[in-house]
């Protein structure tokens, strides 16, 4: 039950192996292989758009994640924690872009075994956290400099190069203890000039509107990212007011004080790091109202007039928006008009794109835009209307409603002679900004 | 043959410049040529003739070379277990380093590589690590306990390793906690269900395991959490103590954790419920809090999404009130993936409520308008099931589904008709004034189900149509090229308006489709039943009206819910694993292997010889599962399969019948008349009396203790008012389970001195199938398909969306296919379709399919062959035989002859001689003496025969036929 895999691979979107890494010996290459060809490459009917990512053959049940143009496959034969097996490969993506930085060449190969090597034993994941095995496994590898005079052996090796190796050794019980230890993510010793911490509370919202402007769904998915650089042992306490519908805390958090005290309570790690997500429903101030009118107008023409209102204060300003008004297929060409910014029909998406560089609180803005549709004689088909999107970016705007109340620092060991400087940064995105048309 | 040779030449120059260079002096040079051979390796080359040079770079102080030699190690030992054993030394003295990271290296790739010679060397290092000073160590060692049980489970027991790993339970460091607990776990998965208990979970345990979640990993507290669930405890105390305790973990960031969390508390939320008052407060503040981490799971990546829907889908079912108030959350976002839309979809139907009804009606026709018609289709449906499901909302639905209908798409129009076909079956003589604008879209009708699903209506409403008529008339224009779903529909239909408006024109119709469909037809179920009705209206005008146009049982929307115990034991205990997904027990697709041993405990027979776990797994050569979980099925089966099995040479009803339509009135008798008449042995162009036997399976359906009708969702059961026998089919043990896709029943039956796969095949895909072929794998009998090619009994041999057909595969015995010994009931079996590829599936060859009619022998033979035979082979099975004469007759129906029958005066037991013989696959005679008290539990059971093998056999094999499921 506990075990999450037997082998994982990796393919391309081609579906060849890339790396394969086997943890139990109930499974084989060819089994992996036949992933090719009878999911990657099955009739679409029989494709992962449709069946969802898990599937049983014969009696090896095969999970797969797609991540850009990666497939990440596990493999097992027994009824295991599906939940565990799918998070543990998300976990291996943000660990592999962590490592690479996006980039996956031939040379991260040796690499990515001696992380699979840690990630997971026997089927167990193990250490996927990348802050704690970048201590035990860093980019270029563990080198002992015994080196060639060393090259005799453990016991040939001249005195220098032993007490060489015993340094060695005592580094990687270090880097052990801080894998394994109570406080894993932060290991002792750590000291800065200044201490300094940054946190970012990036938004993003998700609103569903309809054409009328009512609200279908609404959601804002929070999160608040640290960049910690403090000496010693800190603990951070983080007030909020709370406004939330729901949290997911870091590692270093301890829940059970939040659970009983509402106080976001941790240690944290050195550096960058995702302190929590949260989520919230209710009380959220959308930025942007958005009035469709999209008439058809006889079959081959459509009218669109589109306008824009910022609701935020005019002090602050919208970086880039993009607004996306879809189309239908047998468009032709657009005649457009805007009050700022710029417009074009771009055939690909099938969609108006309207960009402007910025937006300032409390304006207006319009698109109209006159669309030719090419005639045609046998479309059945009528045209899905899909939503119209917005892509912004709002620095400094809180849409959520959450606030930092405090956030306080205690080293127990320097106590007030501690100083931090703090900073805080508020950004709010948009996600699935949709307006149904 | 010139490009052949260039390839293997160089490939020989490139493995022996690689050998040159893993033996140079260099060090870089060598670690070069050691990346080069993993290089190799990744993209599947054979590099295992380099197996002793890679050996030999093993000893070095360069840790990532050591490692590239172990990754080496691990993946090519076993292909040459002599020389691995030369690695032996080195890994026992990494296991004592000074650098705990190689220790722990040397301890973990030891485990990992799998040939006895090294496993002995194992044990002392691994005791040594076990203890280390460095928690690092030690957890690795903890899970290398796991990797020696699996290879050698004696030697961890003998040398107190499982003692250990319940010591370490107690170890200071979480993650050796954590893994000492995942390692128990696995090892308690691998000695099987009947292995005893070795966590041995008490409260002192329990509180360590509590403690120790607070702090260890993410993945530790995965682990810690399942087996809080696992844990059994009656008291609703301590239930809340550990829900007190898991709580706070469903704020955690990992969905993983928040599920097993959520898993906790589920099964906390039952043993409150145990309590006094019940714990009603209790479970609501749970409730409360659960709720917003299972919304929050769907945040994540659509593949944990769609794990989390399925789960929650569960959750759901089990309770309603958790989520009752989220049912916008489950709203589809227009570029989520399909897979995403359709649980969602799913979720929105179970959380609808007069409450919410308005907006997720808003909701759903907005999807119906969306652009895949899957989605679309799906959609629609959702409507009519809400209709089904809420009767104050059904009003609105249905206004829905009539501005849907004004859209004119295709697809649309007839899914909406489909389902208003449903509604009208729920809900009688309330909107029937729709009919007319229903009437008005009959062109557009070109999908076999919707077709039938009009016809339906037509035929039902006769009355009250005025042009009922010529609507039909119009319809029966194409009588001989509809599908059978659509003739058998036409012919009821017709029927029902000739009962209801006897007009000269109804009657011409009627005499048209009833000669029509009995002479020129070659569809054995729409003969049969016109045939039926033939004389039905002959002989008595007034009992065909009392049959046909009977009151209709009223059909609830339960298509998609699951049994009650299932649903438990998907929540309870397997919330999370791969059997939750599938919302399938287990056993139905994991590995035969573990099983085997299963069965062999129950049965408390000697312990099977388990195949070998590495044999590769091709495909085909998988030992799956079904089986046994057909043959519990087939246990479960109840006489309604025995009149199935008696309707011999014709297909069972491929298409629906109007069982729905005839039924319920049918008096009782009916039954066992037609049951009789299945009997006869009969031909193709047999006369009316004889014909009727295929129509017996309506009857036996209805018989059954099914519900007649079901409404059709999730693409799963059969059209609701177009009148189905789910019953009939569902008597058939699952063989492969495909939600969305193409599932398989089936059983392998003796009939008349042959083997016959009876077969149902669902499609639950949205297009036709068809193209179906079937294959065996070699199996111990020889048995194999007398042709390949499946005789379905619909135009084009294929089986419509959303519809059940039935079939029948005589098989024939080829010797030359026999496998060797030892015998193995295993039958694997390959279904291939056009559309969806191929399908492979396992069944168990049932001890009464092979036992020959002709196989008695006379009881001094009998005496003489016991005696002159080989030893006996005896079990003791765990079954219950109500009488002597009781255990004779099944016995008898299972071609065992029964030979003398004695009470052993001493015991008071009852002693039955039998024989039986099987040809196939060279069994031979088979003598058996069964020895049990009535009434009381369990039989001993002597088999004696040629081979030894036999004996399993026959043990496996009586229990369903001393159960008279067989």
């Amino acid at each position: 039950m506990a075990s999450a895999a037997s082998a994982i691979y990796f393919f391309n979107l081609r579906g060849d192996i890339l790396l394969e890494r086997r943890y139990k010996d109930d499974v084989d290459r060819e089994i992996a292989e036949s992933f090719r060809d009878r999911i990657l490459n099955a009739r679409e009917r029989d494709s992962a758009a449709v069946h969802g990512p898990i599937r049983t053959l014969g009696s090896v049940t095969f999970m797969y994640l797609r991540h850009a143009d990666i497939y990440i496959l596990l493999l097992t034969r027994s009824n295991g924690n599906a939940m565990l097996s799918f998070r543990f490969m998300t976990s291996l993506v943000s660990l592999f872009q962590s490592y690479f930085e996006g980039e996956f060449c031939e040379s991260s190969i040796l690499l990515m075994y001696e992380l699979l090597d840690e990630v997971m034993d026997y089927g167990l994941p193990q250490i996927t956290d990348p802050s704690i095995l970048k201590a035990l496994i860093l980019q270029k590898g563990y080198k002992s400099e015994g080196g060639i005079l060393g090259s005799v052996g453990l016991t040939g090796s001249s005195g220098d190069s032993a007490s060489k190796k015993a340094r060695d050794a005592a580094a990687a019980a270090n880097a052990t203890l801080a894998v394994t230890g109570a406080v894993g993510w932060r290991r002792e010793g750590i000291k800065y000039k200044r201490n300094e911490i940054f946190l970012d509370i990036v938004e993003q919202i998700n609103v569903l509107m309809s054409q009328n402007g009512s609200i279908l769904r609404q959601d804002v998915v929070g999160r608040i990212q640290m960049k910690c650089f403090l000496s010693d042992m800190p603990e951070l306490r983080l007030g909020l007011n709370d406004q939330m519908q729901d949290a997911t805390f870091h590692q270093c958090v301890n829940l059970g004080a939040y659970e009983s005290q509402k106080v976001v309570t941790f240690v944290p790690p050195d550096g960058e790091f995702e302190l929590m997500r949260y989520r919230v429903n209710d009380g959220i101030t959308l930025p942007f109202k958005v009035l469709p009118v999209i008439s058809e107008v006889g079959r081959t023409k459509l009218e669109a007039n589109v306008s824009i209102k910022s609701t935020f204060s005019n002090k602050l300003q919208a970086g880039p928006v993009v607004v996306l008004v879809p189309v239908p297929d047998n468009t032709a060409s657009a005649k457009l008009l805007v009050t700022s910014g710029r417009a074009k029909y771009d055939a690909t998406k099938k969609a108006l794109v309207w960009k402007m560089s910025k937006f300032l609180g409390g304006t207006e803005h319009t698109l109209r835009a006159e669309v030719t549709l090419v005639a045609s004689t046998r479309d059945k088909k009528p045209w899905g209307r899909p939503p119209i999107q917005l892509q912004f970016q709002v620095p400094m705007l809180g849409c959520s409603g959450l606030r930092v109340q405090y956030l306080r620092v205690v080293e127990r060991k320097q106590g007030s002679a501690y100083k931090v400087d703090k900073w805080v940064r508020k950004l709010c995105k948009s996600g699935d900004y949709l307006i149904r048309i | 043959m010139s490009d052949g040779k260039y390839f293997s030449t160089t490939k020989r120059g490139e493995i022996h410049e690689l050998k040159e260079e893993l033996r140079s002096l260099d060090r870089p040079k060598k670690k070069d040529a050691v990346k080069k051979v993993i290089a190799a390796m990744t993209v599947g080359k054979d590099v295992s003739m380099l197996f002793p040079d890679v050996v030999n770079c093993m000893q070095t102080d360069d840790l990532e070379l050591k490692k590239l030699v172990y990754l080496y190690l691990i993946n090519y030992a076993k292909t040459q277990p002599d020389l691995a054993i030369m690695a032996v030394n080195t890994f026992v003295k990494d296991s004592q380093d000074p650098n705990p990271l190689i220790r722990a290296l040397a301890v973990r790739t030891m485990g990992c590589i799998r040939v006895d010679k090294i496993t002995e060397y194992l044990c002392d290092p691994l005791q040594r690590c076990l203890k280390d000073d460095d928690p690092y160590v030690r957890k690795t060692a903890a899970v290398c306990v796991a990797k020696l049980y699996d290879i050698n489970p004696e030697l961890v027991e003998d040398r107190g390793f499982l003692d250990m790993l319940r010591e370490m339970l107690s170890d200071a460091n979480p993650m050796v906690v954590a893994n000492a607990l995942a390692a128990l776990q696995e090892i308690q998965e691998l000695a099987g269900p009947g292995g005893k208990d070795l966590l041995q979970m008490s409260t002192q345990t329990l509180n360590k395991l509590l403690a120790a979640l607070n702090e260890c990993t993410e993945w530790g507290q995965v682990f810690i959490l399942d087996s809080l669930a696992a844990y059994d405890t009656r008291d609703p105390k301590d239930a809340e103590k550990i829900a007190e305790r898991v709580l706070p973990r469903l704020q955690h960031v990992n969905s993983a954790v928040v599920l097993s969390a959520v898993k906790v508390i589920l099964r906390c939320m039952d043993v409150v419920a145990l309590g006094p008052s019940g714990g009603e407060d209790t479970i609501k503040a749970w409730s409360k809090k659960m709720a917003p981490p299972l919304v929050t799971l769907l945040a994540a990546e659509p593949e944990v999404q769609y794990v989390a829907l399925r789960n929650i889908n569960l959750i759901v079912q089990r309770r309603p009130a958790v989520l009752a108030n989220e049912v916008k959350v489950f709203f589809c976002k227009y570029n989520d993936p399909l897979y995403v839309k359709m649980e969602k979809l799913e979720i929105m139907i179970r959380l609808a409520s007069d409450k919410n009804i308005d907006q997720v009606l808003l909701e759903l026709k907005e999807y119906a308008q969306e652009v895949d018609v899957d989605f679309v289709r799906k959609a629609v449906r959702a409507i009519g099931r809400c209709a089904v499901a809420l009767e104050k909302a059904t009003e609105r639905c249905i206004n829905v589904l009539l501005e849907l209908i004004q859209t004119k798409v295709s697809y649309v129009v007839q899914e909406a008709i489909i389902v208003i076909k449903d509604i009208f079956r729920r809900y009688p003589n309330q909107y029937e004034s729709i009919i007319a604008t229903l009437c008005d879209n009959l062109d557009s009708l070109d999908e076999p189900e919707a077709k039938s699903s009009m016809v339906w209506i037509i035929g039902e409403y006769a009355e009250r149509i005025d042009n009922a008529d010529e609507l039909l008339e119009a319809f029966l224009e194409t009588f001989p090229e509809e599908t059978s779903m659509v003739q058998l529909q036409l012919l009821t239909a017709t029927v029902k308006l000739f009962l209801k408006k006897p007009t000269e024109s109804a009657q011409k119709m009627i005499s048209a489709v009833l000669s029509c469909a009995t002479t020129e037809t070659d569809n054995p179920d729409l003969r049969d039943r016109a045939y039926i009705y033939w004389r039905l209206l002959s002989t008595d005008p007034e009992a065909a009206k009392d049959v046909v146009l009977a009151e209709k049982p009223v059909i609830a929307d339960d298509s998609s819910s699951l049994d009650p115990s299932l649903l438990e034991a998907l929540v309870s205990r397997y919330l999370a694993t791969v059997a939750a997904v599938y919302h399938r027990p287990p056993e139905t697709f994991v590995s035969r292997q573990r099983l085997a041993v299963t069965r062999a405990d129950e049965l408390g027979a000697r312990k099977f010889e388990e195949e070998d776990g590495s044999v590769p797994g091709a495909m085909v050569s998988d030992n799956n599962a079904a089986a046994a979980a057909g043959a519990a099925a087939a246990a479960a089966a109840s006489s309604v399969g025995d009149l199935l099995d008696m309707s011999d040479p014709t297909p069972m009803p491929a298409a629906p019948v109007a069982a729905a339509a005839v039924a319920p009135a049918a008096p009782r008798g009916l039954d066992d008349l037609l049951g009789g008449l299945g009997s006869l042995d009969m031909g193709g162009g047999a006369p009316p009396a004889a014909s009727t036997s295929a129509s017996a399976d309506p009857f036996a359906a209805l018989s059954g203790p099914a519900p007649a009708t079901s409404l059709s969702g999730g693409g799963a059961a059969p059209v609701a008012g177009a009148g189905m026998s789910p019953a009939a089919l569902s008597q058939l043990p699952t063989l492969l389970a495909n939600p969305g896709g193409v599932s398989v029943q089936g059983r392998l039956v003796r009939q008349a001195g042959q083997i016959v796969y009876q077969l149902a095949l669902r499609n639950d895909t949205m297009a036709p199938v068809d193209g179906l072929m079937i294959q065996t794998n070699r199996n111990s009998f020889g048995l194999g398909p007398a042709s390949q090619v499946l005789a379905i009994p619909t135009p084009g041999g294929a089986v419509p969306p959303g519809s059940v057909a039935a079939v029948r595969v005589p098989l024939l015995i080829d010797v030359s296919k026999v496998t060797p010994p030892p015998l193995s009931t295993g039958l694997q079996v390959a279904l291939r379709t056009t559309q969806v590829g191929v399908l492979y599936f396992n069944d168990a060859v049932p001890l009464s399919a092979l036992t020959e009619e002709t196989g008695s022998m006379e009881a001094a033979d009998f005496l003489a062959a016991w005696k002159a035979l080989p030893p006996e082979a005896s079990a003791r099975l765990p079954l219950a035989v109500p009488s002597a004469d009781v255990a004779k007759q099944r016995l008898a129906a299972a071609n065992l002859f029964v030979l003398a029958h004695r009470q052993v005066p001493a015991t008071g037991q009852d002693a039955i001689y039998a024989t039986c013989r099987i040809t196939a696959g060279g069994v031979g005679q088979v003598l058996l003496e069964l020895k049990f008290v009535a009434g009381a539990g369990g039989v001993d059971v002597s088999v004696k025969a040629e081979r030894q093998d036999v004996a399993q056999l026959v043990f496996d094999g009586l229990p369903s036929v001393l159960l008279g499921a067989a």
